[in-house]
Protein backbone atom coordinates (compact mmCIF):
# COMPACT_ATOMS: atom_id res chain seq x y z
CA UNK A 1 0.00 0.00 0.00
CA UNK A 2 2.65 2.43 1.13
CA UNK A 3 4.93 1.28 -1.69
CA UNK A 4 2.40 2.05 -4.42
CA UNK A 5 1.53 5.38 -2.83
CA UNK A 6 5.21 6.28 -2.70
CA UNK A 7 5.59 5.29 -6.34
CA UNK A 8 2.60 7.46 -7.26
CA UNK A 9 3.91 10.41 -5.22
CA UNK A 10 7.37 10.04 -6.75
CA UNK A 11 6.00 9.95 -10.29
CA UNK A 12 3.95 13.08 -9.64
CA UNK A 13 6.96 14.84 -8.12
CA UNK A 14 9.11 13.77 -11.06
CA UNK A 15 6.57 15.06 -13.59
CA UNK A 16 6.23 18.38 -11.75
CA UNK A 17 10.01 18.66 -11.40
CA UNK A 18 10.60 18.07 -15.10
CA UNK A 19 7.91 20.63 -15.95
CA UNK A 20 9.53 23.23 -13.69
CA UNK A 21 13.01 22.52 -15.05
CA UNK A 22 11.68 22.75 -18.62
CA UNK A 23 10.05 26.09 -17.86
CA UNK A 24 13.19 27.37 -16.12
CA UNK A 25 15.37 26.53 -19.13
CA UNK A 26 13.03 27.46 -22.02
CA UNK A 27 12.54 23.78 -22.80
CA UNK A 28 16.09 22.68 -21.88
CA UNK A 29 17.58 25.16 -24.34
CA UNK A 30 18.84 27.95 -22.06
CA UNK A 31 20.86 27.10 -18.96
CA UNK A 32 22.48 30.52 -18.71
CA UNK A 33 20.92 33.97 -18.73
CA UNK A 34 22.95 34.86 -21.82
CA UNK A 35 21.44 32.01 -23.86
CA UNK A 36 18.02 32.88 -22.46
CA UNK A 37 18.43 36.47 -23.67
CA UNK A 38 19.30 35.23 -27.16
CA UNK A 39 16.38 32.79 -27.30
CA UNK A 40 13.98 35.48 -26.05
CA UNK A 41 15.11 38.03 -28.64
CA UNK A 42 14.96 35.53 -31.50
CA UNK A 43 11.42 34.51 -30.60
CA UNK A 44 10.12 37.93 -29.59
CA UNK A 45 11.93 40.78 -31.37
CA UNK A 46 12.20 43.76 -29.08
CA UNK A 47 11.46 47.38 -29.93
CA UNK A 48 14.29 49.64 -28.79
CA UNK A 49 13.74 52.78 -26.73
CA UNK A 50 14.27 56.12 -28.48
CA UNK A 51 17.19 57.10 -26.26
CA UNK A 52 19.46 59.85 -27.62
CA UNK A 53 23.09 58.93 -28.32
CA UNK A 54 26.01 61.32 -28.77
CA UNK A 55 28.38 60.18 -31.50
CA UNK A 56 32.16 60.47 -31.78
CA UNK A 57 31.56 63.32 -34.24
CA UNK A 58 29.43 65.15 -31.67
CA UNK A 59 26.09 64.57 -33.41
CA UNK A 60 23.01 63.31 -31.58
CA UNK A 61 21.18 60.30 -32.99
CA UNK A 62 18.68 57.69 -31.78
CA UNK A 63 17.28 54.34 -32.86
CA UNK A 64 14.25 55.92 -34.49
CA UNK A 65 16.48 58.09 -36.68
CA UNK A 66 18.51 55.03 -37.62
CA UNK A 67 15.51 53.04 -38.84
CA UNK A 68 15.45 51.89 -42.44
CA UNK A 69 18.76 50.03 -42.30
CA UNK A 70 20.12 46.96 -40.59
CA UNK A 71 22.24 47.78 -37.55
CA UNK A 72 24.94 45.68 -35.94
CA UNK A 73 25.29 47.00 -32.39
CA UNK A 74 27.92 46.18 -29.81
CA UNK A 75 28.64 47.55 -26.33
CA UNK A 76 32.17 48.63 -25.49
CA UNK A 77 34.21 50.86 -23.21
CA UNK A 78 37.32 52.43 -24.60
CA UNK A 79 39.57 51.78 -21.58
CA UNK A 80 39.06 48.05 -22.00
CA UNK A 81 42.31 46.16 -22.14
CA UNK A 82 40.71 42.79 -22.82
CA UNK A 83 38.47 41.82 -25.69
CA UNK A 84 36.85 45.21 -26.41
CA UNK A 85 39.91 46.04 -28.46
CA UNK A 86 39.28 42.88 -30.49
CA UNK A 87 35.59 43.83 -30.76
CA UNK A 88 36.75 47.08 -32.38
CA UNK A 89 38.92 45.40 -35.00
CA UNK A 90 36.14 42.89 -35.73
CA UNK A 91 33.86 45.85 -36.49
CA UNK A 92 36.52 47.35 -38.76
CA UNK A 93 36.66 44.03 -40.62
CA UNK A 94 32.86 44.01 -40.88
CA UNK A 95 33.13 47.44 -42.56
CA UNK A 96 35.10 45.71 -45.31
CA UNK A 97 32.94 42.64 -45.55
CA UNK A 98 29.72 44.65 -45.69
CA UNK A 99 31.18 47.52 -47.73
CA UNK A 100 28.53 47.21 -50.47
CA UNK A 101 25.38 47.46 -48.33
CA UNK A 102 27.11 50.07 -46.13
CA UNK A 103 27.72 52.26 -49.19
CA UNK A 104 24.02 51.82 -50.13
CA UNK A 105 23.10 52.94 -46.58
CA UNK A 106 21.30 49.67 -45.99
CA UNK A 107 23.61 48.59 -43.15
CA UNK A 108 25.42 50.46 -40.37
CA UNK A 109 27.59 49.43 -37.44
CA UNK A 110 27.08 51.03 -34.04
CA UNK A 111 29.29 50.76 -30.95
CA UNK A 112 27.73 52.07 -27.74
CA UNK A 113 29.85 52.91 -24.71
CA UNK A 114 28.97 51.42 -21.34
CA UNK A 115 31.16 54.02 -19.70
CA UNK A 116 29.73 57.37 -20.84
CA UNK A 117 31.32 59.37 -18.04
CA UNK A 118 34.76 58.52 -19.42
CA UNK A 119 34.05 57.96 -23.11
CA UNK A 120 33.45 61.38 -24.66
CA UNK A 121 33.51 62.00 -28.44
CA UNK A 122 37.29 62.30 -28.30
CA UNK A 123 37.85 58.92 -26.62
CA UNK A 124 35.34 57.26 -28.94
CA UNK A 125 37.05 58.69 -32.03
CA UNK A 126 40.43 57.51 -30.74
CA UNK A 127 38.97 54.04 -30.11
CA UNK A 128 37.76 53.85 -33.71
CA UNK A 129 41.11 55.02 -35.11
CA UNK A 130 42.95 52.50 -32.94
CA UNK A 131 40.69 49.71 -34.18
CA UNK A 132 41.35 50.51 -37.83
CA UNK A 133 38.11 52.35 -38.71
CA UNK A 134 37.63 52.41 -42.51
CA UNK A 135 35.88 55.75 -42.20
CA UNK A 136 32.36 54.88 -43.36
CA UNK A 137 29.38 53.11 -41.84
CA UNK A 138 30.65 52.71 -38.27
CA UNK A 139 29.21 54.99 -35.60
CA UNK A 140 30.67 55.06 -32.09
CA UNK A 141 28.44 56.75 -29.53
CA UNK A 142 27.61 57.12 -25.87
CA UNK A 143 24.18 57.42 -24.24
CA UNK A 144 23.43 61.10 -23.73
CA UNK A 145 22.32 60.53 -20.13
CA UNK A 146 22.87 57.95 -17.33
CA UNK A 147 19.15 57.11 -17.53
CA UNK A 148 19.64 56.48 -21.25
CA UNK A 149 22.43 54.01 -20.51
CA UNK A 150 20.26 52.14 -18.05
CA UNK A 151 17.31 51.99 -20.47
CA UNK A 152 19.53 50.79 -23.31
CA UNK A 153 21.19 48.11 -21.21
CA UNK A 154 17.79 46.90 -20.07
CA UNK A 155 16.43 46.86 -23.63
CA UNK A 156 19.43 44.91 -24.94
CA UNK A 157 19.78 42.75 -21.81
CA UNK A 158 23.36 43.86 -21.21
CA UNK A 159 24.87 43.38 -17.76
CA UNK A 160 28.17 45.02 -16.81
CA UNK A 161 29.92 44.34 -13.51
CA UNK A 162 33.18 45.59 -12.09
CA UNK A 163 36.06 43.29 -13.00
CA UNK A 164 37.93 44.28 -9.84
CA UNK A 165 40.67 45.93 -11.92
CA UNK A 166 38.93 49.22 -12.64
CA UNK A 167 37.19 47.90 -15.73
CA UNK A 168 34.03 45.98 -16.53
CA UNK A 169 33.09 42.44 -17.35
CA UNK A 170 30.07 42.49 -19.65
CA UNK A 171 28.17 40.01 -21.82
CA UNK A 172 29.66 41.21 -25.08
CA UNK A 173 27.87 40.22 -28.27
CA UNK A 174 26.81 41.55 -31.66
CA UNK A 175 23.19 42.68 -31.52
CA UNK A 176 21.30 42.69 -34.81
CA UNK A 177 18.63 45.38 -35.21
CA UNK A 178 16.31 45.18 -38.21
CA UNK A 179 15.22 48.14 -40.39
CA UNK A 180 12.06 48.49 -38.27
CA UNK A 181 14.21 49.27 -35.24
CA UNK A 182 13.70 45.94 -33.48
CA UNK A 183 16.38 43.83 -31.82
CA UNK A 184 15.98 40.53 -33.70
CA UNK A 185 19.12 38.48 -32.99
CA UNK A 186 22.19 38.33 -30.78
CA UNK A 187 25.34 36.59 -32.01
CA UNK A 188 28.79 35.93 -30.56
CA UNK A 189 31.11 38.94 -30.66
CA UNK A 190 34.01 36.76 -31.74
CA UNK A 191 32.29 35.37 -34.83
CA UNK A 192 31.19 38.42 -36.83
CA UNK A 193 30.54 36.13 -39.80
CA UNK A 194 27.39 34.98 -38.04
CA UNK A 195 26.02 38.52 -37.72
CA UNK A 196 27.11 39.24 -41.31
CA UNK A 197 25.23 36.19 -42.63
CA UNK A 198 22.13 37.19 -40.69
CA UNK A 199 22.13 40.66 -42.20
CA UNK A 200 22.87 39.45 -45.73
CA UNK A 201 19.97 37.01 -45.45
CA UNK A 202 17.74 39.85 -44.27
CA UNK A 203 18.84 42.04 -47.17
CA UNK A 204 18.19 39.27 -49.68
CA UNK A 205 14.57 38.85 -48.57
CA UNK B 1 23.34 18.05 10.03
CA UNK B 2 20.74 17.13 12.63
CA UNK B 3 17.56 18.59 14.01
CA UNK B 4 18.24 21.71 16.07
CA UNK B 5 19.33 21.05 19.65
CA UNK B 6 16.47 19.90 21.86
CA UNK B 7 14.16 22.66 23.02
CA UNK B 8 15.35 25.17 20.44
CA UNK B 9 12.76 24.96 17.68
CA UNK B 10 13.19 28.66 16.98
CA UNK B 11 16.63 28.12 15.45
CA UNK B 12 15.19 27.37 11.99
CA UNK B 13 13.04 30.48 11.71
CA UNK B 14 15.87 32.57 13.22
CA UNK B 15 18.36 31.39 10.59
CA UNK B 16 15.78 31.89 7.85
CA UNK B 17 15.12 35.45 9.00
CA UNK B 18 18.82 36.23 9.45
CA UNK B 19 19.58 35.13 5.88
CA UNK B 20 16.79 37.36 4.60
CA UNK B 21 18.27 40.50 6.20
CA UNK B 22 19.45 42.81 3.40
CA UNK B 23 23.02 42.95 4.74
CA UNK B 24 23.31 39.14 4.90
CA UNK B 25 21.66 38.79 1.52
CA UNK B 26 24.08 41.17 -0.19
CA UNK B 27 27.12 39.70 1.52
CA UNK B 28 26.19 36.13 0.58
CA UNK B 29 25.27 37.05 -2.99
CA UNK B 30 28.44 39.05 -3.61
CA UNK B 31 30.20 36.09 -5.18
CA UNK B 32 29.00 33.05 -7.09
CA UNK B 33 30.77 30.74 -4.63
CA UNK B 34 29.07 32.24 -1.55
CA UNK B 35 25.72 32.32 -3.34
CA UNK B 36 25.75 28.67 -4.39
CA UNK B 37 27.76 27.03 -1.64
CA UNK B 38 26.88 29.10 1.43
CA UNK B 39 23.60 30.97 1.05
CA UNK B 40 21.59 28.25 -0.65
CA UNK B 41 22.87 25.45 1.65
CA UNK B 42 22.17 27.64 4.72
CA UNK B 43 18.63 28.21 3.45
CA UNK B 44 18.24 24.45 3.13
CA UNK B 45 19.54 23.99 6.71
CA UNK B 46 17.05 26.61 7.92
CA UNK B 47 14.36 24.47 6.30
CA UNK B 48 15.75 21.31 7.91
CA UNK B 49 15.58 23.03 11.30
CA UNK B 50 11.90 23.80 10.75
CA UNK B 51 11.28 20.08 11.34
CA UNK B 52 10.14 20.41 15.02
CA UNK B 53 7.60 23.06 14.01
CA UNK B 54 5.82 20.88 11.42
CA UNK B 55 2.35 19.65 12.41
CA UNK B 56 2.81 16.11 13.70
CA UNK B 57 -0.39 14.72 12.20
CA UNK B 58 0.44 15.90 8.70
CA UNK B 59 3.97 14.47 8.84
CA UNK B 60 2.61 11.16 10.03
CA UNK B 61 -0.06 10.85 7.34
CA UNK B 62 2.39 11.93 4.62
CA UNK B 63 4.82 9.21 5.71
CA UNK B 64 2.69 6.62 3.89
CA UNK B 65 3.47 8.45 0.62
CA UNK B 66 7.16 8.68 1.42
CA UNK B 67 8.31 5.13 2.07
CA UNK B 68 12.01 4.97 2.75
CA UNK B 69 12.10 8.72 2.28
CA UNK B 70 12.14 8.22 -1.49
CA UNK B 71 9.52 10.79 -2.55
CA UNK B 72 11.01 13.43 -0.27
CA UNK B 73 14.57 12.89 -1.44
CA UNK B 74 13.39 13.03 -5.04
CA UNK B 75 11.60 16.33 -4.37
CA UNK B 76 14.69 17.79 -2.70
CA UNK B 77 16.93 16.63 -5.57
CA UNK B 78 14.73 18.18 -8.25
CA UNK B 79 14.40 21.45 -6.33
CA UNK B 80 18.18 21.51 -5.88
CA UNK B 81 18.65 21.04 -9.63
CA UNK B 82 16.76 24.27 -10.27
CA UNK B 83 19.22 26.18 -8.07
CA UNK B 84 22.21 24.66 -9.81
CA UNK B 85 21.27 26.40 -13.06
CA UNK B 86 23.56 29.38 -13.62
CA UNK B 87 20.55 31.14 -15.04
CA UNK B 88 18.68 30.81 -11.73
CA UNK B 89 21.46 32.57 -9.83
CA UNK B 90 21.40 35.47 -12.30
CA UNK B 91 17.62 35.65 -12.16
CA UNK B 92 17.61 35.71 -8.35
CA UNK B 93 19.80 38.81 -8.48
CA UNK B 94 17.78 40.53 -11.17
CA UNK B 95 14.16 39.57 -10.46
CA UNK B 96 12.75 40.16 -6.96
CA UNK B 97 10.11 37.45 -7.41
CA UNK B 98 12.76 34.83 -8.26
CA UNK B 99 14.73 35.89 -5.18
CA UNK B 100 11.53 35.43 -3.17
CA UNK B 101 11.01 32.01 -4.77
CA UNK B 102 14.53 31.04 -3.70
CA UNK B 103 14.02 32.17 -0.10
CA UNK B 104 10.76 30.24 0.17
CA UNK B 105 11.49 27.32 -2.14
CA UNK B 106 14.92 26.26 -0.88
CA UNK B 107 13.91 25.86 2.80
CA UNK B 108 10.50 24.33 2.06
CA UNK B 109 11.28 22.17 -0.99
CA UNK B 110 14.85 21.13 -0.14
CA UNK B 111 15.35 21.51 3.63
CA UNK B 112 11.99 20.27 4.90
CA UNK B 113 11.73 17.18 2.64
CA UNK B 114 15.32 16.22 3.53
CA UNK B 115 14.59 16.53 7.26
CA UNK B 116 11.40 14.51 6.97
CA UNK B 117 12.83 11.84 4.66
CA UNK B 118 16.42 11.25 5.74
CA UNK B 119 15.56 9.49 9.03
CA UNK B 120 13.39 7.01 7.08
CA UNK B 121 15.95 6.38 4.37
CA UNK B 122 17.71 3.04 4.60
CA UNK B 123 21.24 2.06 3.70
CA UNK B 124 20.60 1.67 -0.03
CA UNK B 125 18.56 4.86 -0.47
CA UNK B 126 21.13 6.89 1.45
CA UNK B 127 23.94 5.34 -0.54
CA UNK B 128 22.30 6.15 -3.87
CA UNK B 129 21.51 9.69 -2.75
CA UNK B 130 25.03 10.39 -1.48
CA UNK B 131 26.61 8.86 -4.59
CA UNK B 132 24.49 11.21 -6.67
CA UNK B 133 25.50 14.19 -4.50
CA UNK B 134 29.17 13.29 -4.99
CA UNK B 135 28.76 12.77 -8.74
CA UNK B 136 26.94 16.11 -9.06
CA UNK B 137 29.67 17.93 -7.13
CA UNK B 138 32.32 16.48 -9.47
CA UNK B 139 30.34 16.99 -12.68
CA UNK B 140 29.34 20.58 -11.93
CA UNK B 141 32.70 21.44 -10.35
CA UNK B 142 34.51 20.18 -13.43
CA UNK B 143 32.22 22.12 -15.78
CA UNK B 144 32.55 25.36 -13.79
CA UNK B 145 36.31 25.00 -13.61
CA UNK B 146 36.81 24.33 -17.32
CA UNK B 147 34.17 26.52 -18.97
CA UNK B 148 35.98 29.22 -20.95
CA UNK B 149 33.07 31.66 -20.78
CA UNK B 150 31.09 33.17 -17.94
CA UNK B 151 27.81 31.41 -17.20
CA UNK B 152 26.44 34.12 -14.93
CA UNK B 153 26.26 37.64 -16.31
CA UNK B 154 26.56 38.92 -12.74
CA UNK B 155 29.70 37.03 -11.70
CA UNK B 156 33.29 36.98 -12.93
CA UNK B 157 34.98 34.05 -14.63
CA UNK B 158 37.54 33.79 -11.81
CA UNK B 159 34.67 33.46 -9.35
CA UNK B 160 33.12 30.70 -11.46
CA UNK B 161 36.41 28.82 -11.50
CA UNK B 162 36.78 29.19 -7.72
CA UNK B 163 33.28 27.75 -7.36
CA UNK B 164 34.35 24.84 -9.56
CA UNK B 165 37.36 24.11 -7.37
CA UNK B 166 35.26 24.37 -4.21
CA UNK B 167 32.76 21.88 -5.63
CA UNK B 168 35.52 19.43 -6.53
CA UNK B 169 36.84 19.78 -2.97
CA UNK B 170 33.35 19.10 -1.58
CA UNK B 171 33.07 16.02 -3.80
CA UNK B 172 36.39 14.73 -2.49
CA UNK B 173 35.45 15.49 1.14
CA UNK B 174 32.11 13.66 0.97
CA UNK B 175 33.75 10.71 -0.80
CA UNK B 176 36.41 10.43 1.90
CA UNK B 177 33.84 10.77 4.67
CA UNK B 178 31.70 8.10 3.08
CA UNK B 179 34.66 5.79 2.51
CA UNK B 180 35.74 6.24 6.13
CA UNK B 181 32.23 5.44 7.37
CA UNK B 182 31.97 2.37 5.16
CA UNK B 183 35.34 1.03 6.28
CA UNK B 184 35.44 1.92 9.94
CA UNK B 185 32.00 3.23 10.87
CA UNK B 186 29.30 1.09 12.46
CA UNK B 187 26.55 0.51 9.96
CA UNK B 188 23.57 -1.72 10.54
CA UNK B 189 21.71 -2.51 7.36
CA UNK B 190 18.37 -2.40 9.15
CA UNK B 191 18.87 -0.43 12.29
CA UNK B 192 19.77 2.91 13.74
CA UNK B 193 23.22 3.50 12.28
CA UNK B 194 22.82 4.13 8.59
CA UNK B 195 25.55 6.00 6.74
Amino acid sequence: MSASRTLLASLLILAAGIAVLAAATDGFRAFTSETARRVAVREHPRALPPMPLQTARGRTIDFIGLRGRWLLVDFIYTRCMAYCSVQGSEFARLQDRLAGPIADERVALLSISLDPSHDGPEQLAAYQRRSGDRGVGWIAARPASPAGLEALMRAFGVTAISDGLGGYAHNAAINVVDPRGRLVAITDWYSPGEAERYVLQGLAQ
Amino acid sequence: MTVPPRGKPWLGPMLWLALALPAARHALEATMTLHMLVQIPLLAIAGWWLRPLLPRGAVKSLAAWNRGGISGLLLASLAAMVWMLPRALDAALEEPWIEMAKFIGVPLLIGVPLAVSWPHAGFVVRGVFLAEVIATAFRLGWLFLLAPQRWCSNYLLSDQQRLGKAMLAIGVAISLLLAWKLMWGRIDADGTRRL
